[in-house]
């Protein structure tokens, strides 16, 4: 029951960070119909610009950023780091989608797949330089002090066991569901969110309608970016190891985002949120109760299964192809 | 000789001639005994100073680059499915053929060394554990072929990647390599999961991959591209990839023909993953079997164009070169190849030679068949 506990909290923690990045994904893929590649690596520049704001801002607020028993910085502070690193990554989606997409927007879907992943190299090596990342992992400073919440004492095989939920968790999943209400909001109650959605019902029909497709898609894309990089800098909270930028970890970490938009049904901004918390709770369960070695062999088996199954995912509508 | 018929505006093929059996042979065998002649000529003619060995594992390298990018072209370029699991069949093979030569010289030499020249008993025994590898890629294939049934493009894709992402992992979870003395008192807990190495990778295998089987390989890679693509199953692929439901509407078995693109990329993949596995420098790692991996040849195959077997050997050829050519600039290296790939996408979409091959850009008067004045050139003529 303990165990069980631990683990559904670390399902949620987690989940909404594969939520988060999922949504990115699946907005792209709804309105351009390819798999943005380049995505996983907005989030490991979100998490790095987020380290090296910390490392930046620490002295300027009187802390030590290489001392680890350094008391925890303002909550301002974290908030600010967010804000900075969620403006600075929406402005490189804007880039990216501008300079390398928006010429392919009538090329064959394979060239701007193709086009994806250089985006996604590039972005991975340019950060490795020195002068920017480098390329060697780094230590997150603490922006939160993983405070104890609550403690719970709940019965496990070996007798009572506490299950502690502290600050840092509670955080993420707070987070990521503020921003996640409030994407639901913005994409089902304003004029923008609609102009999204139609744009990705019937691209030309919306640009006849009177739609500004390109300036849509190019929201669409700094939305995107901001919710990467706010997982990014979740992440780092959650995972201070950083790895440098062209590590597999990040390349993965997408992959399974990139699961959870294809399971939950890929163009549904719900079925991501559903696609990210169905993955981690597979990963999480399946290393904790089967083998943990094997956690990704869970999530991409998972992911065959459903689509040999309902191959339009969870909630997705099948589109019936007309000849 | 057939009279032209000016009905038909286009040059109808002229009926083949009589041959004997051993007429049909000769014609049909030419290009495979052209290409072991050559792979021989290059590895017996090839430079011994120390100075070369570079140059020959970058040509080893470019031989196994080709041979994979066009066997992925027959399912990506020429099928028009879009795998992304392809380096799986190449760790597959290159794991299978391991076994055989690695746990095979064992038991026939009692030592993993080299047994014999080019075309001693070792090379025999690595060219049959290819072989073998390169089945057991097929049968693999045969699995991965039978979801594209039922999912299209990008679905297909992802399930392709998650293919080699399974495989990644459980390669990682495999037993440490044997030694020799260590085969004898092995047990069934050794082989269960098999040993090959787990996350370090399959190392110590003898290194029997030379130029004259890499390039032996190449040519019969090619030899079967080029058939294929003439061949009524090569262009019921053709008609799949430019339209699935009129392929179907005029007869194409569209399940069927998928499922044997797959399982022939597979099998040259599986091919090339022994050449892989044995090449000296290199060790096959379970990351091989991954996403990355395979994106080296989707690249190579979307740069080379669809369905052009030219230009993909062209493109497997400059893409395994220019990252050698760039390593001087080591930490740019990568972002001078992701530019150009940019760079290449945005300014010639079709990849170098679109659905063409090298020779069609031939200037016209080397063109063999002369403009015979014909009802349609007359009126090309006067438009």
């Amino acid at each position: 029951m303990a165990d069980f506990a631990q683990t559904l909290m670390t399902t949620l923690a987690v989940g909404s960070l594969y939520a988060l990045i999922a949504l990115g994904y699946t907005m792209v893929y709804g309105i351009l119909k390819f798999i943005n590649f380049a995505h996983s690596d907005i989030v490991v520049l979100g998490a790095w610009i987020s380290f090296t704001l910390t490392r930046w801002l620490f002295p300027a607020v009187g802390l030590d950023a290489h001392n680890p028993d350094s008391p925890a910085p303002p909550l301002w502070l974290g908030a600010s780091i967010l804000i900075a690193a969620v403006v600075a990554c929406s402005l490189i989606g804007f880039v990216i989608e501008r300079f390398a997409y928006r010429p392919l927007r009538k090329a064959p879907r394979l060239n701007v797949l193709i086009t994806a992943i250089g985006v996604s190299l590039l972005l991975q090596n340019l950060g490795q330089l020195s002068f920017m990342f480098g390329p060697s992992p780094q230590k997150m400073p603490a922006l939160l002090s993983n405070v104890e919440l609550w403690r719970l004492s709940l019965p496990s095989s070996g007798g009572a066991r506490n299950v502690v939920i502290g600050l840092v968790d509670v955080m993420i999943v707070g987070t990521s569901a503020v921003l996640m209400i409030a994407l639901e909001f913005l994409v089902f109650r304003t004029k923008i969110g609609t102009a999204m959605r139609a744009v990705s019902y019937d691209l030309e029909a919306s640009a006849l309608m009177g739609i500004p497709v390109d300036r849509i898609i190019s929201y669409t894309f700094m939305l995107g970016s901001a919710l990467a990089a706010a997982a990014g800098f979740l992440y780092a909270l959650k995972y201070p190891g950083l790895n440098q930028p062209a590590h597999t970890t990040w390349v993965l970490l997408g992959l399974k985002a990139f699961v959870a938009a294809v399971i939950g049904g890929i163009g549904n901004v719900r079925g991501a949120v559903l696609g990210g918390f169905v993955i981690a709770a597979v990963e999480q369960f399946g290393a904790y109760y089967l083998s943990s070695s094997y956690r990704d062999v869970y999530v991409f088996a998972l992911l065959i299964a459903i689509l040999l199954v309902r191959p339009s995912g969870l909630l997705g509508s099948t589109v019936r192809e007309k000849v | 000789m057939r009279k032209p018929n000016p009905d038909t505006p286009f040059d109808s093929p002229t009926p083949p001639r009589e041959r004997g059996l051993l007429g049909t042979l000769a014609n049909s065998a030419w290009p495979i005994l052209l290409g072991i002649a050559l792979a021989a000529a290059l590895h017996y003619f090839w430079p011994l100073g120390p100075g070369w060995l570079y140059y020959k594992k970058v040509v080893l390298d470019v031989g196994i680059a080709i041979i994979l990018a066009v066997s992925l072209n027959i399912v990506n370029g020429m099928t028009g499915q879009f795998s992304l699991g392809h380096a799986a069949f190449l760790a597959i093979g290159g794991y299978t053929s391991g076994i055989v030569t690695y746990y095979g010289s064992i038991l026939l030499w009692k030592s993993t060394d080299l047994h014999g020249g080019v075309l001693g008993p070792g090379a025999w025994l690595f060219v049959f554990a290819c072989l073998l590898g390169a089945l057991v890629a097929t049968a693999a294939g045969y699995v991965v072929g039978l979801p594209s049934l039922r999912l299209r493009g990008d679905y297909l894709a992802i399930v392709t990647l998650g293919f080699g992402e399974i495989l990644r992992v459980v390669l990682q979870q495999t037993n440490p390599i044997l030694s020799p003395d260590q085969l004898d008192s092995s047990s069934l807990k050794n082989w269960l999961p098999p040993p090959v190495g787990g996350a370090v990778g399959f190392n110590g295998l003898p290194t029997y991959t030379t130029l004259f089987w890499v390039y032996v390989f190449v040519a019969l890679m090619l030899v079967v591209a080029f058939r294929l693509k003439r061949s009524s199953l090569g262009r019921a692929m053709i008609s799949v990839r430019e339209d699935e439901f009129a392929a179907q509407a005029m007869g194409v078995h569209v399940a069927r023909v998928k499922v044997m693109a797959f399982m022939i990329a597979a099998f040259f993949a599986g091919l090339a993953g022994g050449l892989f596995a044995h090449e000296s420098g290199l060790i096959l790692r379970p990351l091989d079997a991954g996403f990355l991996r395979s994106l080296d040849y989707v690249i190579m195959t979307v740069l080379g164009g669809r369905g052009s077997i030219s230009g993909v050997v062209l493109a497997a050829t400059l893409l395994t070169v220019l990252p050698e050519y760039l390593r001087d600039f080591d930490q740019y290296r990568l972002i001078v190849y992701s530019l150009l790939l940019i760079g290449m996408m945005l300014l010639r979409p079709q990849g170098l030679f679109g659905i063409h091959e090298i020779w069609d850009w031939r200037p016209r008067w080397f063109t063999r068949k002369p403009q015979t004045r014909s009802p349609s050139n007359e009126k090309r003529g006067a438009a």
